[in-house]
């Protein structure tokens, strides 16, 4: 809208039509409500101020009246309820094959990572129309993840991943704001989501890193030792990771749990929270001995263990999977439940 | 009773009313009926008071079972059982104190309370060997706080995880911790019901601070009774 | 009399003898600070609370003209994050929670039952001591370094990362809840107990079940942040673990026990200013509210339904999207009898009698505000917009107009209305309606542009901000100055009364219930003959007929 004046977001994403819509729903019931209370109140106060030898008529009420006014509302609401809880369901569940960029968040800055390997602070370049699905984790205290063009927003919690996605549909540059306080710089811990037409962001992403993500992960495994335990070639004293990603685990307790990315996390971090069954409880905690980064690396390496080939990276070091899983169609695009 | 009502209302002169009646109050009863649904109200925000701690203890005891239960068998589960019995008996003197009160036997009601409150004072030096125990295994949270290798029940070859211990160490003090300071302040309470009652305040028509002391007493009781299996024997069949 | 205009109580020419009443009882400042009388702690409160309002105003202040420019250049970041921080802390633990149930509630609830006190007039007290206890821990605190954590507290920032005095803060707030406990468990028993022969349930007013609503929730939400505290006082100072996720704990187990209370905290904040609608409305338009019945009950539903919703303050927190839905769908089920009294309200207009004094006026901009505010309260409940507006300016109007549009209008127009009864004086009716209109459009200008600012998408708490949302910022500074004057104006004017203001009679208004059949200001124990009550609520009909004796109507 106008520059210095704005009554209205950047609509840059297929989530922000639907939110937008919705809302612009609400304005109008709304509106009508909020019409009819004041130009009743109005009404009635002008129509029946005060005059002399007019006595005010005492009204009981009216059961009717009363039902009806509540259940029409009532109606009313649950069709918003309906309509809030369908945006809010497309916008929880990322699309399976979405493209993955890892965010740590920390007092006072956003880290990034994408699945390719390419570091950013404070930015975040994406290309339109693609699926682009944020995994994300905070180093100290809680932050969130907002950007007001996507009408997006996921708080970043210490301690474990939480998920965010989004489809950019219109090239741009768009605020980037944390907003859930987080101490002194909490208004200057802002940035920019990058939108560029595909042919741009390839030319972007050409432009030096350090290799997959992934492939930091195995080095990462490699040299923690994590590969003396789970062998890739035959049953070691730990799990084979080979295709574990995604699926069911059994756990020792009797529970079973999806292996996702916070499961995975909480493995290298809290291994004897929730034990695989079959297998003694050796594994030490890398607490304390890995960051954050880091983490999301082994969680990269590991998701790459469950297909021969992610999306859009060249792994050069995975050897191909002797014992390859039965079921290959399980989502990578699972869901991160707490 | 219109003239007493009028009495009341007016409150210039003394009727023929216990001195204990307040002016603000009609009558006896609905002074007495006051009180009662004032301590019960009363009651009710300490079970919500106390709620949250078993809230934040049963989410951690459902996440972190084993370690929970390792925990568990380090806190002395006799003495805990020893506290119970010591509550329950005094539960028992504070209702023989009460009908001691409607049946003007002032003895007996006098020794009533000093017996509770005998009760109340064993029960909080059981809970100072405790802690005591707790400080020199060094299971108190803090920078001292240790928990290495404490088999977790029923599974041999599984050791506890110390932070998740420290946990349960954590609510277990502030849980029993808050108990104890509401019995501290029951004895206190118990200590004035015995000073009034030694005074020859209390009779079969008004005994109510006794009522509404006892009720006090009865619920950190019952706090009690949930207290101690949750904390003490969880897994203590294995 | 068939009008309401308020009239001397002397005639002209002759010197009024004062009457002995609460205030001239006893003098001396210890017979104030150890009063048992109701009336005189409800004054010792409304003492208290306007100071600290003014507290809470001032850094109001500090903070909308910071916001005038883009860059942070009035004072620094960590200064900024304790005006905020204070700014809630102070206004909503030591002026709205208390507000009306200390003041106006501790004032009226026995006079309308018909009760020479409280059922415990020691407790009520207490619950003062406890209050001003509390209310010197968090002076102390802000004097000596401030909190920065939010009136949230949100952990583990507070109890790991925040360099303030986290601890003062959440132990004053700890202190000061117990006095809003209190105060919750003596309306409780006064309303059961001590209500006067013939003032049966369906007899009481409805300031008297809104007030009773209220006490449900202060006397079982309270303790749950009481407790909270406790937790966040002893992770901080001890290192525990509780709340901390690289110690084990979780921080939105933090999350949950917090709202569990201050979600209710807000129906706490809310209801009893809708029991002072619900008696101003009545008066001005000469009629019983319509719906009586239905309006009590949504009182008591509120308090039900508030305490089962706190979850919609964690849409985007990390819960499930299971566990969304449920907080959602109940969330709207909430609103429901909110909407209601609303129409209940505006129906009672119909076919009334209508005058526009002072109270009225802040009636209608109740009516306005509280509307826009909870419809408002529709968009964040759902889903879908409370993942785009949750933690942005949005959230900011939407509560400023139910807490102030909604509850201090509320305070206001209740202080204007029972101000006779509780000072003997009359304000002035002209600069009374003048700065209610003042408040009125002083609130709009300050709050209605931040529903554009949250929905573009500035954050809460920042106090540095891009430059496009700069115009919207300084049409909301310039509204708040416009408000202060509106709020100062009563404080002047009510202060002069005290001294200058012509003498009340006993029943300005001409309205029903018990607390105007005493006289104005009421004695040390309001009644001179126990009350018997034979008429209902509201009885309009019989004060206003004409030449009539007062017959007791059976309805």
């Amino acid at each position: 809208m106008f520059d210095n004046f704005p009554l209205w977001p950047e609509r840059a994403s297929t989530a922000a039509a639907n939110v937008d819509a919705l809302f612009i729903f609400l304005l109008i019931v709304s509106g009508m409500m909020t019409a009819l209370i004041f130009t009743a109140v109005v009404y009635f106060a002008a129509r029946y101020r005060r005059r002399k030898g007019v006595p005010a008529e005492q009204i009981e009420g009216s059961t009717p009246l009363e039902l009806t006014w509540s259940f029409i509302p009532f109606v009313v609401f649950m069709v918003i309820f309906a309509w809030g809880a369908v945006v809010y369901f497309q916008s929880r569940t990322p699309p399976r094959d979405s493209t993955e960029v890892y965010v740590v968040a920390k007092q006072w800055m956003w880290k990034l990572e994408h699945a390719e390997g390419q570091r950013e602070i404070n930015e975040l370049h994406v290309p339109v129309g693609r699926d682009v699905k944020l995994i994300m984790t905070s180093q100290d205290v809680i932050h969130s993840f907002f950007v007001p063009a996507f009408r997006m927003k996921q708080d970043v919690l210490p301690g474990r991943y939480t998920v965010a996605w989004f489809r950019a549909t219109k090239p741009g540059t768009y605020h980037l704001f944390c907003t859930q306080y987080c101490g002194t710089q909490h208004s200057g811990m802002i940035g920019n989501v990058i939108v560029q037409e595909p042919a741009q962001y390839e030319a972007w992403m050409s432009g030096g890193s350090t290799g997959p993500l992934s492939a930091t992960g195995e080095k990462i495994f490699a040299e923690l030792g994590c590969v003396t335990c789970h062998r890739t070639d035959s049953q070691g004293r730990g799990p084979n990771l080979q295709g574990v990603f995604g699926k069911p685990v059994q756990l020792d307790d009797g529970r079973t749990v999806t292996a996702d990315e916070n499961y995975i996390r909480e493995c290298i971090l809290d291994p004897g929270a929730r034990r695989v069954k079959g297998f003694q409880p050796i594994m030490p905690t890398f607490q304390g001995l890995v960051s954050e980064e880091q983490v999301n690396a082994l969680v990269a390496y590991v998701k790459s263990l469950a297909q021969p080939a992610t999306a859009g990276v060249k792994t050069a070091a995975v050897t191909a999977p002797q014992n390859q899983s039965q079921d290959q169609n399980q989502a990578a695009g699972s869901q991160v439940n707490p | 009773m219109p003239d007493s009502s009028a009495t009341a209302i007016a409150g210039e002169a003394h009727g023929e009313h216990n001195p204990a009646l307040l002016h603000h109050f009609a009558t006896e009863e609905q002074q007495r009926d006051s009180s009662n649904l004032g301590m019960w109200i009363f009651l009710a925000t300490e079970v919500m008071f106390f709620g949250g701690l078993f809230c934040a203890y049963l989410i951690y005891r459902g996440w972190y079972f084993g370690d929970f239960a390792a925990a568990s068998t380090s806190i002395d589960a006799a003495l805990g059982g020893a506290n119970t019995a010591v509550l329950i008996c005094s539960s028992l003197t504070v209702v023989l104190a009460i009908w001691a009160a409607q049946t003007s036997r002032r003895g007996l009601l006098l020794v009533m309370l000093a017996l509770t409150m005998l009760f109340g004072c064993t029960f909080l030096g059981i809970k100072g060997l405790e802690y005591k125990d707790k400080f020199e295994e060094h299971h108190v949270p803090g920078a001292s706080f240790s928990f290495d290798r404490v088999q977790i029940p029923g599974h041999p070859d599984q050791y506890a995880n110390p932070q998740h211990a420290q946990i349960f160490f954590a609510l277990y003090f502030i849980m029993t911790g808050l108990h104890a300071l509401h019995m501290i302040i029951g004895l206190g309470l118990f200590a004035w019901l015995f000073w009034m009652a030694w005074k020859g305040r209390f009779t079969p028509e008004y005994h109510t601070p006794l009522e509404i002391g006892g009720l006090y007493w009865h619920f950190v009781d019952i706090v009690w009774i949930y207290l101690f299996p949750l904390l003490y024997l969880i897994d203590r069949h294995r | 009399m068939a009008t309401a205009t308020p009239q001397p109580a002397a005639q002209p020419g002759v010197q009024a003898i004062e009457r002995e009443n609460y205030l001239n009882k006893h003098y001396g400042v210890p017979s104030w600070l150890f009063t048992t009388d109701h009336k005189r702690i409800a004054l010792l409160y409304l003492m208290s609370i306007t100071f600290f309002f003014f507290i809470g105003g001032f850094f109001a202040l500090l903070i909308r003209l910071e916001l005038l420019t883009p860059a942070g250049d009035l004072v620094q970041a960590d200064t900024y994050n304790k005006l905020f921080t204070q700014h809630g802390q102070v206004m909503v633990f030591f002026f709205l929670i208390p507000s009306i149930p200390a003041v106006l509630g501790n004032f009226l609830v026995p006079m309308m039952i018909g009760a020479k006190d409280l059922a415990f007039p020691r407790i009520n007290l207490l619950s003062w001591y406890l209050y001003i206890i509390g209310g010197i821990m968090m002076l102390h605190c802000m004097l000596t370094g401030g909190v920065d954590t939010g009136w949230t507290f949100y952990v583990p920032f507070s109890t790991a990362f925040s360099n303030t005095k986290v601890i003062e803060a959440g132990l004053a707030i700890f202190v000061a809840g117990f006095s809003s406990i209190l105060t919750g468990l003596n309306f409780i028993v006064t309303i059961h107990r001590m209500r006067a022969p013939g003032m049966t349930w369906s007899r009481l007013p409805l300031f008297i079940w809104a007030h009773y609503a209220t006490s449900i929730i202060q006397i079982l939400g309270t303790p749950v942040i009481a407790i909270t505290l406790v937790l966040v006082v002893a992770e901080r100072a001890l290192h525990l673990g509780i709340f901390d996720p690289k110690l084990g704990g979780d921080p939105l187990l933090f999350q949950h026990l917090f709202w569990f209370y201050s979600h209710p905290a807000v129906y706490i904040m809310i209801l009893p200013s809708m029991g002072i609608m619900s008696e101003i409305i009545a008066c001005f338009s000469r009629k019983r509210i319509f719906g009586y019945t239905f309006v009590a009950l949504s009182s008591i539903s509120i308090a039900v339904f508030g305490f089962v919703v706190w979850a919609h303050h964690m849409f985007v927190a990390g819960i499930s999207v299971y566990a969304a839905l449920v907080f959602s769908i109940l969330s709207y089920a909430v609103a429901v009898p909110s909407a209601v009294k609303v129409f209940n309200w505006t129906a009672t207009l119909y076919k009334g009698s209508i005058r526009y004094d002072a109270p009225m006026l802040y009636a209608f901009g109740f009516l306005g505000l509280f509307t826009i505010g909870g419809l408002t309260g529709l968009f964040l409940a759902a889903l879908g917009i409370d993942m785009h507006v949750h933690d942005t300016y949005f959230v900011i109007a939407h509560f400023h107009y139910i807490m102030v549009g909604g509850a201090l209008m509320g305070y206001l127009g209740g202080m204007h209305f029972w101000w006779p009864k509780i000072s003997g004086k009359l304000y002035p009716e002209g600069w009374a309606r003048l700065a209610a209109l003042i408040v009125f459009i002083g609130f709009n200008l300050t709050f209605f542009p931040q529903f554009i600012l949250g929905y573009v998408g500035m954050p809460r708490r920042y106090y540095q901000y891009p430059p496009e949302f700069q115009v919207l910022n300084v049409l909301s500074t310039a509204g708040a100055t416009v408000l202060g004057i509106g709020y100062l104006l009563p404080m002047i004017y009510f202060l002069w009364s005290m001294r200058y203001g012509k003498p009340a009679p006993d029943n300005p208004w001409n309205a029903a219930g018990l607390e105007w059949k005493t006289q104005s200001p009421p004695t040390t124990y309001n009644f001179e003959e126990e009350q018997i009550v034979t008429w209902e609520a509201y009885n309009y009909e019989e004060l206003d007929a004409p030449q009539k004796q007062e017959v007791p109507v059976a309805r």
